[in-house]
């Protein structure tokens, strides 16, 4: 018997030029569609940037317009990559982005291991924990500088006088003194962003089959064994995504610094290289240099991100 | 099967205890310390029990910083928008239709994002001077509305990819255009997607500091919140009760939003790279 020909035994054919008679064809829709993102991305990306590349090849000040930039090539890399304190604050940066996301990855997985079983409660404590990486980080930054006061005044020393008097210290001079201005700043981004370590360990977790657990309990396991050969294993994955985003995201950390220990202080303690390149651009008014600055720690972060994009690739395709 | 009481059970629920009181403690405090006098503030040792004032947020009301909260508002809203509805365009253009290089094309968008804050800021400001586009609403929400737009791209990408093509093929086969059909079936569809990557670019414009402290002038008209909080010491610091309050009025927002996407947190934090 013939039918005709309906919708449903006869499916359309997207992108056909039968369609064109009526409104804008697919091609046109696509390019008004995707215009508009790419002029934004253009004008507010693509031309400054290129604009700082060609100062980056000039003594320029902004805020001396009456002095022309002046033309020196590459000496504005050269001074930089030959300059030791340059080096000091890569290091800074490298020691704090090793430490902090570190300490969060631990903690962050050790957390989630306590909440992957239920328990009165849950969904609240679950919210809550989450709620600091949603806060802003100059304002948490700033409060905590409250926190970490360094008389008894301040809730961090108050806390810890019982151990203080026991060992005879003094109370911390945690945002003041070089060796502890670090730590503070560990500390603080620790309690940011462990919550995120978190909340992704906890969705690795959650999707592991409860069937392999139980077929190693039948095999009498130990819960070292299970952790070791079942959990590890498939919750890395996702840890790996967790760990590269928080890498890149504490190298270019700036508001906590810029907050906590004043600019990266005591003396450049804590200054970080985005600290550096604030202080260079919009402190000294550098501008040329500043722009060489940025455009060596724009590679820098290309670098990492390629190493990143591919990674996650990589990781679709296994799925 | 009875839960046995062991040690493994009271360690667990002792670290679950220890963990959500290092993250009350801090907020409890800025509420406490919002509701202290002065002199309760700056005693030698933290004061538990005190008596209560509203003088922090009465001394709110008399500084600009109502002014700069609603300059956040206006700069976070707008950018919101734009950013939204033009990421939600051309996430469905990528999503839907083949397009040349595209791979390069949504790593060029996300990478406009990766780079340091200050880093962007730079060409900005000098481009901004040029355009006396510095301490302007306008400036602000242009730059917002670029930065939030690579995040709502790619976010809204991940939201279209999971709406089945078949709907929009009926559509088009009822005789609606390819507009139609985004306007009247995919939108619909998208909603809960386009709600949540509202909210998530609400929360970075409203917390943003790098670009706000470098484009606007301390006590200028555009200010917003963050450098306007941060930038309030008076000649012997900090007053920490209006800090404290000013922090409160800013954070309660932002509990109230993350409230409302704690479903999909994951995936606004990872860029949409990992559903659930």
């Amino acid at each position: 018997m013939e039918t005709e020909p309906t919708e449903f035994n006869n499916p359309p054919r997207v992108g056909s030029f039968a369609r064109t008679s009526t409104g804008l064809s697919d091609y046109q829709v696509k390019m008004v569609f995707i215009m508009p993102t790419m002029i934004l991305l253009i004008l507010m990306n693509i031309f400054p940037l290129l604009w700082s590349l060609v100062l980056s090849f000039y003594k320029y000040r902004v805020n001396r317009p009456d002095l022309p930039p002046e033309f020196i090539g590459f000496k504005n890399y050269v001074r930089l990559l030959s300059d030791p304190d340059v080096w000091g604050y890569f290091q800074t940066t490298a020691y704090f982005v090793v430490t902090a996301v570190s300490a969060q990855f631990l903690i962050g997985f050790g957390v989630a291991l306590l909440l992957n079983r239920e328990f009165r409660y849950k969904g609240l404590v679950t919210t809550l924990i989450l709620l600091p990486m949603m806060l802003s980080p100059v304002i948490v930054g700033l409060f905590w500088r409250f926190l970490f006061k360094s008389d008894t005044s301040g809730l961090i020393n108050y806390f810890l006088l019982p151990l203080l008097n026991f060992v005879q210290a003094t109370p911390i001079p945690w945002t003041t003194d070089p060796k502890f201005a670090m730590v503070s700043i560990v500390i603080v981004d620790t309690w940011m962003w462990t919550p995120f370590m978190m909340l992704i360990s906890l969705a690795g977790l959650s999707a592991i089959p409860k069937y392999l657990y139980e077929a190693a309990d039948v095999d009498r396991a130990s819960n070292w064994f299970k952790f070791r050969w079942i959990t590890l294993p498939l919750v890395s994955p996702l840890l790996m995504i967790a760990i590269l985003f928080r890498t890149m995201d504490a190298f270019k950390m700036f508001d906590i610094v810029y907050v906590l220990t004043r600019e990266g202080g005591p003396g450049t303690a804590t200054e970080t290289v985005s600290m550096n390149l604030y202080k260079l651009a919009f402190r000294s008014f550098n501008t040329g240099k500043s722009c060489a600055m940025a455009y060596i720690l724009l590679i820098v972060i290309v670098a990492l991100s390629n190493i990143y994009v591919k990674y996650l690739n990589q990781l679709k395709r296994e799925a | 099967m009875p839960t046995r009481r062991n040690f493994s059970y009271y360690l667990s629920r002792f670290s679950i205890l220890l963990v959500v009181l290092i993250y009350l403690i801090p907020i409890y405090w800025i509420i406490v310390t919002s509701l202290k006098y002065g002199s309760d503030i700056s005693a030698p040792f933290p004061k538990f029990f005190f008596k209560i004032t509203f003088e922090n947020y009465q001394k709110l009301f008399a500084s600009k910083y109502f002014s700069q909260l609603l300059n956040s508002i206006i700069i976070g809203f707008t950018s919101t928008i734009l950013a939204v509805g033009i990421g939600t365009l051309s996430a469905y253009a990528f999503s839907r239709f083949k397009i040349a290089g595209e791979d390069d094309l949504l790593f060029f968008i996300l990478s406009t994002r990766m780079l340091p804050p200050i880093v962007v800021v730079i060409p900005i400001y000098l481009m901004y001077t040029v355009l006396k586009l510095r301490d302007t609403h306008f400036g602000l929400i242009l730059l917002y509305t670029t930065f939030n737009l690579s995040f709502a791209v790619w976010l809204m990408k991940g939201f279209i990819d999971e709406i089945p093509k078949e709907y929009e093929d009926a559509a088009l086969v009822d005789g609606y255009t390819r507009f139609q059909a985004f306007i009247k079936v995919v939108l619909p569809q998208a909603s809960t997607g386009i709600a949540a990557t509202a909210v998530f670019c609400l929360i970075t414009a409203w917390n943003e500091f790098a670009f706000a402290l470098v484009l606007t002038e301390v006590g200028g008209k555009a200010v917003t919140a963050p450098p306007s909080i941060v930038s309030a010491t008076g000649k012997t610091g900090y007053d920490w009760g209006k800090v404290a309050a000013g922090t409160f009025i800013f954070l309660v927002p932002v509990a109230i939003f993350t409230f409302l996407v704690r479903k999909h947190l994951l995936r606004g934090v990872t860029f949409g790279a990992i559903k659930k």
